[in-house]
């Protein structure tokens, strides 16, 4: 297996799935360094870990975008709509494998009808999913009423509690769960044709079209894989909450996004690494875990997070300068 | 679709008759048949926009013919899409490089044909059947754990052939393969291609070199608006015999002689030292001379002309122009356009022009002074001076305002060197300004430079095409490793002598 890793992995990516894991080594000990020296309690990582998740669950699904060389701007929205959809379901009496079933499906008819306008009406997916970015809050502020619905939790909150039950399991089950997938989905993306086709079509799609490949038919395969991690990010945004709420999520798209990029996404396409998304994801919520801690306002964490963002870009384009 | 079976064993490998197609007003192709045997190479040739482009992509599937038909081993076969033609065992090779850079060399050998179970992709399966064929092709030091990205365009060109043998191709059709390659790699090229005939596989070679077509093919094909014009025996003809084949009449003179005087220096650089690996580079161009720089890919030609222009920087050494001498000046391009210093980039696709900008966008872009008034362009008057430009030049364009992407090379490449033309620079860098452009387009080219030099302008033209240097050059110097080895009147160069400096970097004695 190791063997096989070596003769897969180019080399390069070495250093690049590295630099996610400096940067939050450096996050950590900037926080430690600026006085009050907050400590971090075991609760703090708790906290943390749950704030990543959702975040973390959709960036694995972008990343697999972004890779293929698109974007999908429509998922913070789409999270919104599929808590919605969930918190309806449960209203009515749907038990809790259903309200899973429910919300996977709305994920992936978000992802489906993403990747239908992009390979049949061949929009760009940035215009693409900036038009259902205001669809899918609108189709959830329609079904919702435009407010938010309580509903019977059935127990899903246990799966995003930050201290579980039994608290032996140190963080949330849904936490598991995320880091489960990422390892499922880290062996999809090196493994599976559809990992490999994703990195040919985002490096040079000509190419993957001259080899057979079939793109439009990857691409839409790809948007529906990231809409069903969309579905299951909304279904805990819903358990964060217990209700669902069809104005959340406003701007989610962003971190998710941010935390694709800074773990060595390039939005170029033909780049990003599954762990390093995660990294990322865990670095925004640690940031702004440390921001709140230290009283911070909001608009300081938001203007540190837009300067990450820039940071992590401006040093893609500068690997990407030098090879070159 | 015609249904006559052909006895499989004596049909050609690759077979297209009749083969027409219509875009719009415009008959791309009249009725075109080729045929091409086992173990045979068959060069297309044409001036651009001649079909060969047209006629390749419907091999390849991209495309469907309006008539005709296409059989391999006398089977006929429908190229719908590119999957079907890669299936049926046809292996295009563009141009341009088509490996994706940050796949492995495996990676990209595999894309499409992979082994796989449940979806998961079997490595393994396929590797021994890498290694055999990089060593077949005589490159097992190519590995398939490295970064395609990593590897030289003549390497990747190399992965683009073991890709085609990967999926046992039948038919290679290589379009332009030496157009970015220096001599050796050339000559590598070529033995691959001996390698590939032995084996049977038959080859189609596109290129505008005729006297790489000379050696390295068997039979001709010509194509003249979408007609065939000649075909035959490669050995049976000469060059100048295709080239009239291709363009309907006899060049009167492919190069121009006029002899000219040489003026005072306009530009001097002593010791000039650059990005990789441009060191320590002396040289003199004066009013009325057209320099030549020979040398292989990678020798730094490009990133000598890119240093003197301002895009990268100098790191060391005196340039002087006009007299002015600079030292140690950050120099940017817009700093050398108004020193009436001028380059065409050897890139006109990704650097030279903006494709989606229009002819005349591209042509007045560097110089929009005289059509400007308090910041409001005059598009008339620009519409005026870029007709003027276009007549003289006899740039094919529907209208000025058309978008660039839709000219052929050879047009593009004009309204390039009309930018200069119209910005009236006194020095002219031209990195390989005749890349990719077709033989009458060639010519005029060389007739502009020749005029310009006569004017009193100083051009310093890098080129990969020896026969080029040779006709248009009033001196060659050769670089290599980024050191110029040798400066001499082209009377004192042969072409074998350049090819010796250019490879080995040392001079023989004359």
């Amino acid at each position: 297996m190791m063997n096989l890793m070596q003769q897969w992995l180019p080399r390069r990516t070495a250093l690049r799935n590295l630099a996610p894991v400096l940067s939050l080594v450096a996050a950590v000990l900037f926080f430690y360094a600026i006085p009050p020296h907050p400590g971090l309690t075991l609760f703090d990582l708790r906290l943390v870990a749950v704030h990543a998740m959702i975040v973390g669950i959709a960036a694995m699904g972008m990343t697999f975008i972004i890779i293929s060389g698109g974007i999908d701007l429509s998922v913070g929205s789409a999270i919104a709509l599929v808590s919605v959809a969930t918190a309806i379901v449960l209203e009515r009496g749907g038990g809790p494998v259903f309200a899973l079933s429910v919300a996977l499906g709305v994920g992936a008819v978000c992802g489906l009808y993403n990747g239908l306008l992009i390979t049949i009406l061949r929009l760009p997916p940035f215009i693409a999913t900036l038009g259902t970015l205001g669809f899918y809050r609108g189709v959830a502020k329609w079904m919702s009423g435009s407010i938010p619905i309580t509903a019977p939790t059935q127990g899903l909150e246990a799966w995003v509690s930050p201290i579980p039950t039994p608290p032996m399991l140190i963080f949330a089950p849904a936490v598991w769960l995320m880091l489960a997938l990422g390892l499922f989905l880290v062996v999809v993306l090196r493994f599976s044709i559809l990992g490999q086709h994703a990195y040919a079509i985002g490096s040079n799609e000509a190419t993957a079209r001259l080899c057979g490949v079939r793109v439009a038919r990857t691409k839409v395969a790809i948007y529906v894989l990231a809409g069903l991690l969309t579905g299951l990010a909304g279904l805990m945004q819903f358990a964060r909450l217990t209700q669902g709420d069809p104005t959340v999520a406003i701007g989610l798209e962003l971190d998710i996004i941010a935390a694709v990029v800074i773990g060595g996404g390039s939005l170029s396409g033909g780049q990003g690494s599954i762990l390093g998304t995660l990294t990322g994801a865990v670095l925004m919520a640690y940031l702004r875990n440390r921001s709140t801690v230290l009283g911070w306002p909001n608009f300081v964490e938001e203007m540190i997070v837009g300067h990450i963002i820039i940071v992590a870009v401006a040093v893609d384009r500068w690997r990407g300068g030098r090879a070159n | 679709m015609n249904t006559v079976r052909h006895h499989v064993d004596d049909s050609p490998r690759l077979k297209m008759s009749g083969i027409v197609k219509r875009f719009g007003a415009t008959l791309a192709l009249d009725g075109v048949d080729l045929y091409l045997e086992s173990g045979q190479v068959l060069a297309l040739v044409g001036e651009n926009g001649a079909g060969k482009s047209t006629l390749m992509k419907i091999l390849s599937g991209a495309i469907q013919p309006d008539k005709g038909q296409i059989a391999i081993d006398g089977v006929p076969f429908e190229a719908v899409d590119p999957l079907t033609t890669r299936s049926a065992g046809i292996a295009m090779i563009y141009q341009e490089s088509t490996v994706a850079p940050h796949l492995t060399v495996e990676a990209n050998l595999m894309l499409g044909v992979e082994q796989h179970w449940a979806g998961f992709i079997r490595p393994t399966v396929l590797r021994r059947r890498i290694i055999e064929i990089f060593a077949r092709l005589g490159r097992p030091d190519i590995r398939g754990d490295i970064l395609t990205d990593d590897l030289s365009p003549a390497d990747r060109q190399v992965v683009e052939v073991a890709r085609a043998l990967l999926i046992d191709a039948k038919v290679i059709v290589m379009d332009e393969p030496t157009s970015s390659l220096g001599f050796t790699e050339i000559e590598r090229l070529f033995e691959i291609i001996a390698e590939l005939r032995r084996h049977g596989v038959a080859i189609v070679y596109i290129s505008h070199f005729l006297e790489e077509v000379q050696r390295v093919t068997d039979r001709y094909i010509v194509l003249r608006d979408g007609c065939v014009t000649g075909v035959g025996n490669t050995a049976d003809v000469s060059v100048a015999e295709l080239i009239e084949l291709m363009i309907g009449r006899r060049l009167p003179d492919m190069f121009p002689t006029t002899s000219r005087t040489f003026g005072d220096p306009l530009l001097v650089i002593e010791g000039v030292t650059g990005n990789e690996p441009v060191e320590d580079v002396d040289l003199t161009l004066r009013r009325g001379e057209i320099l030549g720089i020979a040398g292989l890919i990678g020798a730094g030609r490009t990133e000598l002309l890119r240093a003197l222009f301002g895009l990268d920087r100098i790191r060391s050494g005196n340039v002087t122009i006009r007299g002015q001498t600079e030292t140690n000046v950050k120099i940017t391009p817009a700093d050398r356009l108004s020193q009436g210093v001028g380059l065409l980039s050897e890139n006109r696709q990704t650097e030279g022009l903006a494709l989606n900008l229009s002819v005349t966008q591209n042509m007045l872009l560097s110089r929009l002074q005289p059509f400007a008034c308090w910041g409001w362009l005059d598009t008339h008057k620009m519409s005026v001076a870029v007709t003027t430009w276009v007549e003289r030049l006899r740039i094919r364009v529907a209208h000025v305002d058309q978008a660039i992407a839709h000219l052929s090379g050879g047009n593009q490449q004009k309204v390039a060197f009309a930018r200069l033309l119209h910005h009236d620079v006194d020095v002219l860098f031209l990195d390989e300004p005749t890349r990719g452009i077709d033989v009458a387009s060639k010519a005029q080219l060389y007739a502009w430079i020749d005029q310009l030099a006569s004017r009193g302008k100083a051009i310093l033209l890098v080129s990969d095409y020896i026969p080029e240097l040779l006709g248009v050059c009033d001196r060659i110097a050769v670089m290599h490793r980024g050191r110029l080895r040798a400066i001499r009147p082209t009377k004192q160069w042969t072409e074998h002598e350049i090819v010796t400096v250019a490879s080995s970097g040392e001079e023989t004695v004359v």
